[in-house]
């Protein structure tokens, strides 16, 4: 009995001791846990509790209760007697920047692998100059970038001038505030997200791999399907989502280069917090975007690792 | 003649490869090289790094273009035709297995490219696996092998479709001592399953020795010697081919007389012996270099008339003989090795005078 007394004061310090220990790792990851609860978390409850919410009179919102935002999405209210009625109007816009944004991000990646590859085949002396002038544009505002797109893609803009010197045309091709020019400045604002994470994937790829497979009979056309497409598969993934989820949400390039004609999401959600006071919408459509493009990665992500696990097994 | 050029397996004529412009400025992989391997032949090519053996592989495969100069496979030249038209296949220094595939996609990869039928493939992989005994592997993922299997992978997926030729880069380079011994026995033995001919790079002079029908030395970009194991090791022609393989002792000497390919010389130790002239017929005489094996020298007590005297610095045991290192009285040091047996009278101590005899027909003339 005796011998047992050291062993349970043992035990006291040491469960005092781990208690300790807890809290200094609490205190130590107080900082981290803050940043995400103030910047993450905070302004999306704040856009969920709106999107409940009945709009006030002169914009903000009224404290009362409703889903009317997300019943708006899908139908019409009469004006006269009230009735809903199902409408595709918001619908078409979601359908609009969701093929603009597939638009984007197939162009991106089209553009953007032979680029990506070609930077990593280079010597890697020269490979960091390359990428030195692809991050160039982003030094520049976005503003900045679209106007310039604007004064290359209007009448009397380089592009139509040198079609016409050229004698291809002989007047100017209407491009600016088209959704093609929409197209090209989202190309152009996103190419680098998308050329990035396929160099950096293609940087990593052991090119004695593609020598073996030329070896074994594969025509360059097969070993780029074969080996080099599959192994930078991480890449092209990460360079999708990168360009797909901005350019679904753009905003300052389809009021520049579409001039406002045909409303993106983007445009939408900034009208609903300004000329039509309506912030429950907006919140509302903010949210069922972002579902949207959670959904579809989580529905992404499981198809990649159900492929992963089946190729260890 | 003619008829060892219709059984060749690959025909390497005047082939020079120059990396950079020209041949002042760039750097000179191989210089005018020509070689015939025969059908059916294990043939390694022996040299230190930097000597070439690798850049005449990468000609054969056709990752590299030469510079000057043509190589036909079975009679047909290969000139201009890509890696994937060429019937040769390699077995890369780190094997290359592609990552995203199975141990059996591996295997199938080039017979897919070759378009065959599925059925086909199938045997086939089931075959090749049998084969490198990896049968139980198959669905494996590559990177859950360990480095010897791995390795036969590697083999199976390059003899998969049945090449002509087979280019093996070093392949045992990675692999422990234990497991590298293996292997050498289990290339053999799949070299004279296949029938196919095998074209082994190595820096492991005991590995051509041990694996080869023939075995070409190569030192800057020039093929110094080729012939048989035993030929190379008994016969070598020049000082750098003697030195490569094996331990040798240079002694310096003159040659009295020549008659056909043997010469009578004269030891600067002393002593008259008969020696091999080299086959590179270069005009030898006056002062020369003479190479004899450790294990062609013994220790005698009494002088006779093919010893000649010194004295033992050092002996290094090492389980079934001993090194000596004995110096002569021309300040030259040689070694000799001698199988420790228990029947021998006595044992040499350092310090111990004594007589060094040469055996018969064990000299070589070294061309420089």
């Amino acid at each position: 009995m005796e011998a047992a007394k050291p062993d349970n004061r043992l035990s006291a310090s040491v469960v005092a001791e781990a208690k300790r220990a807890r809290k200094r790792r609490i205190a130590m990851l107080a900082p981290g846990i803050l940043t995400i609860a103030v910047i993450g978390i905070m302004p999306l409850s704040v856009v969920l509790v709106y999107s409940f919410l009945e709009p006030g009179d002169f914009g903000g919102v009224s404290w009362t209760p409703s889903y009317d935002a997300y019943v708006q999405l899908l139908f019409s209210e009469d004006i006269f007697d009230e009735t809903l009625s199902f409408t595709t109007d918001y619908l078409e816009i979601f359908l609009r920047s969701v093929s603009l944004g597939l638009f984007t991000t197939l162009t991106c990646l089209l553009v953007g692998f032979p680029t990506a590859y070609f930077i990593a085949t280079q010597p890697p002396a020269r490979r960091n100059a390359w990428l030195f002038m692809i991050t160039i544009p982003f030094w520049t505002n976005l503003l900045i970038r679209s106007f310039a797109m604007l004064l290359m893609l209007r009448d009397q803009g380089i592009v139509n001038l040198a079609l016409m010197e050229i004698g291809l045309v002989d007047r100017p091709v209407p491009m600016l505030y088209t959704n093609f020019a929409v197209g090209l400045g989202l190309v152009y604002a996103y190419l680098p997200f998308m050329v990035l994470p396929i160099y950096a994937s293609l940087e990593k790829l052991d090119f004695r791999l593609v020598e073996a497979s030329y070896d074994l009979y594969a025509t360059r056309f097969r070993v780029l399907t074969r080996i080099i497409i599959p192994l930078a598969k991480p890449g092209i993934a990460a360079g999708c989502i990168l360009v797909m989820i901005p350019s679904l949400g753009a905003y300052i390039t389809p009021v520049l280069l579409g001039g406002g004609k045909s409303l993106m999401i983007g445009n939408l959600i900034e009208l609903q917090f300004g000329q039509a006071r309506n912030w429950p919408f907006g919140s509302a459509i903010a949210l069922v975007l972002m579902v949207l493009v959670m959904l579809s990665l989580m529905i992404y992500l499981k198809s990649a690792s159900n492929r992963g696990g089946a190729a260890d097994g | 003649m003619s008829d060892q050029t219709a059984k060749a397996a690959i025909d390497i004529r005047q082939t020079s490869k120059i990396y950079g412009n020209d041949r002042a400025t760039g750097v000179v992989a191989l210089d005018q090289v020509s070689l015939i391997i025969r059908d059916n032949e294990f043939f390694t090519l022996l040299g230190p790094s930097g000597c070439g053996k690798t850049t005449l592989l990468r000609l054969i495969a056709g990752f590299e273009q030469p510079t000057q100069g043509e190589i036909l496979l079975f009679g047909e030249h290969l000139e201009g035709l890509p890696p994937y038209r060429r019937p040769v296949n390699t077995v890369f220094q780190h094997y290359a297995l592609f990552p995203h595939m199975t141990v059996a996609e591996n295997i199938a990869f080039g017979l897919e490219m070759l378009d065959r039928p599925g059925d086909e493939i199938g045997t086939t992989v089931q075959q090749v696996l049998a084969l490198v005994q990896m049968q139980h592997l198959a669905e494996r993922n590559t990177n859950q092998l360990s480095g010897g299997q791995q390795q036969r992978v590697a083999l199976a997926r390059a003899l998969a479709p049945k090449p002509k030729v087979l280019l093996l880069d070093e392949p045992l380079s990675a692999l422990d001592f234990k497991l590298r011994k293996e292997m050498q026995v289990e290339l053999k033995r799949l070299q004279s399953e296949t029938g196919i001919t095998f074209i082994f790079v190595t820096h492991d002079q005991e590995e051509a020795l041990t694996m080869s029908d023939r075995v070409a030395v190569m030192r800057d970009g020039l093929i110094l010697q080729v012939g048989e194991p035993r030929d190379i090791y008994d016969h070598p022609a020049r000082r750098f081919v003697a030195d490569f393989i094996g331990d040798i002792n240079i002694l310096s000497g003159r040659i009295l007389s020549r008659t056909g390919s043997r010469a009578t010389v004269k030891l600067a130790a002393g002593v008259f012996g008969e020696a091999s002239l080299p086959e590179t017929d270069e005009s030898l005489g006056g002062e020369i270099s003479l190479a004899i094996r450790p294990e062609q020298l013994s220790l005698v007590r009494e002088p006779n008339g093919h010893s000649f005297p010194g004295t033992i610095r050092e002996i290094s045991y090492f389980g079934s003989g001993s090194d000596y290192e004995v110096g002569l009285n021309t300040g030259e040091i040689v070694t000799l090795r001698l199988q420790n047996r228990s029947d021998v009278d006595h044992a040499w101590k350092v310090g111990d005078m004594v007589q060094v005899a040469i055996a018969a027909n064990s000299m070589q003339i070294l061309a420089d």
